[in-house]
């Protein structure tokens, strides 16, 4: 078996555990949208023009949905010891991990798919810039979240104080990866040129590529035993 | 002292050593404060506040000292598996963390009269505090673990993965901001008066003894607590067996 394959098949296996039990997207939909509701009664966005707050109040949605899902990934491996099952097949570690980080990453753009939608009509904002750029914006941004959280996300489920370990530990680590989101979303719905924000999307490239390795090659330390 | 026979290696050495770091902290951190309310010329516009500057550049330097030693002892941990790396790094870390708390203390301190803000956003301060919060998870992360060697693991990745996000952490909130006094020359400030420049070589100094002195002190006490807990397993073992002397 193909190291590709190894990864495509552990991330192929939680989307057809998620299609088949859809309890995770949709309760993360729901959260996420609760996030702007929320925040929608904070803020009277009549007053405040989105651009200033939307792409922060975007990104708390989706990173808060994110930290969920990815420790709602990890903690479904645990029920009933699958992760020995995984573990135990003659595939590589951080094949499983790449595997784990492009399912949640697929579930966190079908989150946001949905949600800018929604967003931009609940704050009756017109955008009319690149959508080809926000897509690889958002994605960027979104891989370098999964990466990290998935990384943590393997340690924390099998410590004592799972759930609140991991936000605690993932988002300062994920600080970077959040204020190039949230700038190059206000450049794009700013319609800003590239070049001044271009500096910020190689930041998350960066960042993408850097924990992506480290995460490869320290992920073996990060399972129990 | 009257230690028994079947001491770890390499006890005695960093006994000694840290006796002689006592012994010198002991008298330097008179010295310190002595430089530091007497002998230092106050600074013209910001007044005796600025006389803060030599507690908390220092604790900076030591808590970033401890946040680099912490990934180097984190590296070398997962290399040689060596249960006193593991523990010079959660030394390192703890004291990174107290130094940072010092750093985080006095900044506002300085700033409220000086800048007329308690707290901004600014990029020095920001990537302190965030630095802060990754490293106080860690220590809270090795107190969830269920085992110190899988403390030890986790935290050796976490150590390392905080290691190589300090830079990247530092510009992303640089680019948000910018407001730091650049004070030492390297930093493209004007440079200290030569008497301000010795205080604070002094301070520094000191702090970095003191902050090498807890970390021996730190790590003897790691190793004293593991010690304790085998002696209560084998205590544990033996109880239901063996008659009271």
């Amino acid at each position: 078996m193909t190291y590709l394959r190894a990864v495509l098949l552990v991330a192929e296996k939680d989307l057809k555990v998620e299609l088949r039990s859809r309890e995770q997207a949709v309760t993360l939909l729901f959260f996420a949208l609760l996030v702007l509701v929320v925040f929608n009664f904070a803020f009277d966005f009549t007053v405040i023009d989105f651009v200033t707050l939307g792409p922060g109040v975007l990104w708390v949605a989706f990173i808060f949905s994110g930290v969920l899902a990815i420790s709602r990934s990890f903690q479904i491996e645990r029920e009933q010891d699958r992760i020995q099952g995984i573990l135990l097949a003659p595939i590589d570690r951080s094949a499983f991990y790449l595997g784990k980080v492009a399912a949640t990453v697929l579930f966190m753009a079908a989150v946001e798919t949905i949600l800018v939608p929604v967003a931009v009509v609940m704050f009756n904002f017109r955008f009319n810039g690149q959508t080809a750029l926000v897509v690889l914006a958002f994605i960027l941004n979104t891989i370098g979240f999964a990466a990290v959280g998935t990384l943590f996300a393997a340690m924390t489920t099998s410590t004592r104080r799972a759930e609140l370990l991991l936000p605690l530990l993932l988002f300062p680590a994920a600080v970077p990866v959040a204020l190039a989101a949230v700038k190059t979303t206000t450049h794009l719905l700013a319609g800003h040129p590239f070049a001044a924000y271009s500096h910020w999307v190689l930041m998350s490239a960066a960042y993408d590529v850097i924990f992506l390795a480290a995460a490869v090659l320290l992920f073996d330390e990060a399972l129990e035993e | 002292m009257s230690e028994p026979a079947e001491k770890p290696p390499g006890t005695a050495w960093s006994g000694l050593t840290e006796q002689a770091l006592f012994v010198l902290v002991a008298i330097l951190v008179p010295v310190c404060l002595h430089a530091i309310f007497r002998a230092v010329p106050t600074e013209e516009k910001m007044g005796v506040v600025q006389r803060i500057f030599y507690f908390h550049v220092p604790s900076a330097l030591a808590g970033f000292l401890g946040v680099g030693l912490c990934a180097l002892f984190s590296a070398l941990y997962l290399w040689r598996r060596d249960r006193r790396l593991d523990l010079l790094a959660h030394a390192s870390a703890e004291l990174g963390v107290m130094f940072l708390t010092i750093v985080l203390l006095t900044g506002p301190i300085w700033a409220r009269p000086v800048w007329g803000v308690w707290w901004t956003g600014e990029a020095r301060l920001t990537s302190t505090l965030v630095l802060w919060l990754l490293y106080a998870g860690y220590l809270i992360l090795r107190q969830s673990t269920e085992n110190p060697e899988q403390g030890a693991r986790f935290c050796a990745v976490i150590g390392l993965v905080g290691a190589l996000d300090v830079p990247i952490i530092y510009y992303s909130v640089e680019w948000w901001r910018g407001l730091h006094p650049k004070v030492l020359k390297i930093s493209g400030g004007q440079g200290l008066d030569a008497e301000m420049a010795k205080a604070l070589t002094l301070c520094s100094t000191t702090f970095i003894l003191l902050f090498l002195l807890l970390l021996l002190q730190r790590v003897r006490l790691g190793r004293l607590q593991d010690e304790v807990e085998s002696l209560t397993l084998v205590a544990n073992r033996r109880a239901p067996y063996t008659e009271p002397a």
